[in-house]
């Protein structure tokens, strides 16, 4: 292991790394813990400059809950849901396709279709953006959840398409050959031998596709406008002007709008970590 | 009634045309959707934005053709040139990431109680989106009220207007993007330190290397293809830093926070006005800086497939 496993070294060593790992994590993570502590404040707090004093009153009730009853929060969470789920059965369902046929089947042309899924997956969004803004406004879904979802399935197929076929490169080709000996038909063996295979793979890119399309913004300010359809990462630029100077408010506002990737984090760590490592180790 | 016959005589003929080709359309057929999609939606707008670079129009008239007469006007204006100057300033300081993530990984590659979690607690800056971490490092400089300037009052230093000041504005916002593509990279390399080959680092022990030799020579050889992911993701992500821009500064003050990305989204879809012609020829430039990395990556990919 290295550096060398911190129960080799002496107590006092070991004593002054459990100490420095808190106090390391707190200045890691200050700024976001000084916004958590803003959005408990009362109002009055910021009015009368009491910026980092001990709060006068905790709100932390009465904030979230304007957040959630008197703003349109509320929606905007609703936009991004529906525009994430949709996005990730899509992305999901369009790349188990492409990274079986790319990671099983030896044709001429394979290596270059993958690249380029790889290739499109790396180019910046402003090389998209008028012609895709445009193609959607001509399918009169601009300022719809279904023409952001089409998109963002469209681009994040070449990342999945990546992900799945090394995925499927690694498993062992012998139980395709057996599969193809008892004379099963190829979709069959799709859906019976690889696709349950699969399943660490659709998980880990199911959370990292969640967590992509959730926190998009620029798509969302160029495919999306009002409250009917605007995702929560545009919304809360909204919410933001309609309290401005309401740091106590803004603050519970941005934590609700960052809270449900964090959750999918915790809750699925270990997909997560899987699928944005995949490559990192031979 | 001889046609009828026929497949009696040749039994399964039109299956075993199936049978025979199946293996050869299957692949196709799987991935007929997926490129479609990927087409429509990402293949032909690169193509059609080179076309429309070579175009005057506001997104709503018909476009007129002008030939080059983008591209001469962008050599002339100086926004383009902050702009360039700022993306370089970005690719190399965003690079950063990569030694502090490593950092941050030699740190907690530790087995004491509660690692995980302060593993997962250190990654978090990664999991939430561009736009808050935008709006939190707003706050955080904030000469009335934010952290640093108080952090730097004790230490006796003067209030620094850090997003204000068109000397500080990009550092200040390539610090805050920093802040997740470090965590990116950390979870990179402690993912790598995972499988580093313990056999190694023991031989390399024996033979009297520590610290930073043994970092150098035995440990960072073997985390390569962690550091070449840590870089292409690092990349990519300063090129296409948009989001911190666009919360924190909206490309000001006087402009000088502007990146290429940002300056064509200005052009083409703000108050500006719409110049769409003019926007993708930033894009086409933009494009052009990323290919080249673009080709470089898929390059060690391909040698990579080839030596399988």
């Amino acid at each position: 292991m290295f550096p060398t496993p911190i129960e080799k070294r002496s107590p006092a060593g070991r004593a002054a790394y459990q100490a420095l790992l808190p106090v390391a994590l707190i200045l890691w993570l200050l700024p976001l813990i000084a916004v958590a502590v803003f959005s408990i404040r009362p109002d009055a707090d910021f009015s009368n400059a009491n910026y980092w004093g001990w709060p006068s009153s905790f709100e932390g009730v009465s904030n979230y809950s304007k957040v959630f009853l008197e703003s349109d929060m509320p929606r905007y969470l609703l936009n991004s849901v529906l525009i994430t789920a949709p996005t990730v059965l899509g992305a999901v369902a369009l790349s188990a396709m492409t990274g079986f046929a790319l990671g099983i089947y030896r044709f001429r042309s394979n290596l270059w279709i993958f690249f380029m899924f790889v290739a499109g997956n790396f180019v910046p969004f402003q090389i998209l953006m008028v012609p895709v803004r445009d193609l959607t406004l001509d399918m009169g879904l601009y300022n719809t959840k279904t023409g952001l979802v089409l998109f963002h399935i469209a681009f994040q197929t070449g990342f999945c398409t990546l992900f799945m076929r090394n995925f499927i490169r690694a498993l062992p080709f012998e139980l395709i050959e057996a599969a193809r000996v008892e004379g099963i038909a190829e979709w069959r063996i799709f859906w019976y031998v690889v696709l349950p295979l699969m399943k660490p793979a659709l998980a880990a890119l199911a959370v990292l596709v969640f967590t992509f399309i959730w926190n998009d913004y620029f798509w969302a300010v160029v495919l999306t406008q009002g409250v009917e359809s605007q995702p929560v990462t545009a919304g809360i630029t909204s919410f933001n002007a309609q309290y401005r100077a309401a740091y106590h408010l803004m603050s519970a506002g941005s934590i609700v709008a960052a809270l449900p990737p964090v959750a999918m984090f915790f809750a699925m760590q270990r997909h997560f970590i899987a699928g944005l490592t995949l490559g990192a180790v031979k | 009634m001889t046609q009828a016959t026929l497949p009696d005589t040749h039994p399964g003929r039109g299956r075993s045309w199936w049978r025979r080709n199946q293996i050869g359309i299957t692949p196709w057929l799987f991935l007929a959707p997926g490129i479609a999609f990927f087409a429509l939606y990402v293949i032909f707008p690169i193509f059609q934005s080179f076309d429309v670079s070579l175009h005057a129009w506001d997104g709503l008239g018909e476009p007129r053709y002008i030939g080059m007469e983008n591209y001469a006007e962008l050599a002339e204006d100086p926004a383009f040139y902050t702009s360039l100057r700022n993306n370089v300033i970005w690719l190399l300081l965003y690079l950063l990431a990569i030694p502090a993530g490593l950092f941050i990984a030699l740190f907690l590659n530790q087995t004491v109680t509660g690692i995980r979690l302060y593993k997962s607690l250190f990654f978090f800056p990664f999991v939430i989106s561009q736009v808050v971490v935008g709006l939190v490092f707003t706050w955080f400089y904030d000469p009335t009220f934010g952290l640093l300037n108080i952090v730097l009052g004790w230490v006796g230093l003067g209030p620094v207007n850090v997003l204000g000041d068109p000397a500080y504005v990009t550092y200040g916002i390539i610090a805050a993007g920093l802040w997740p593509q470090t965590a990116y990279c950390m979870i990179l390399y402690l993912t790598g330190l995972n499988a580093v080959n313990p056999e190694q680092i023991e031989a390399g022990r024996l033979d009297g290397a520590k610290g930073w030799r043994m970092l150098w020579h035995v440990v960072l050889p073997q985390l390569r293809p962690a550091t070449f992911i840590a870089f292409v993701v690092t990349i990519i992500g300063a090129l296409r830093s948009f989001d911190l821009i666009s919360i924190m500064t909206n490309g000001g003050p006087f402009g000088e926070s502007r990146v290429l990305s940002f300056y064509m989204f200005e052009v083409a879809l703000s108050e500006y006005g719409f110049r769409m012609g003019y926007g993708a020829a930033i894009a086409v430039v933009l494009f052009v800086i990323m290919l080249l990395f673009i080709a470089y990556f898929l390059w060690s990919m391909y040698r990579e497939e080839r030596d399988r």
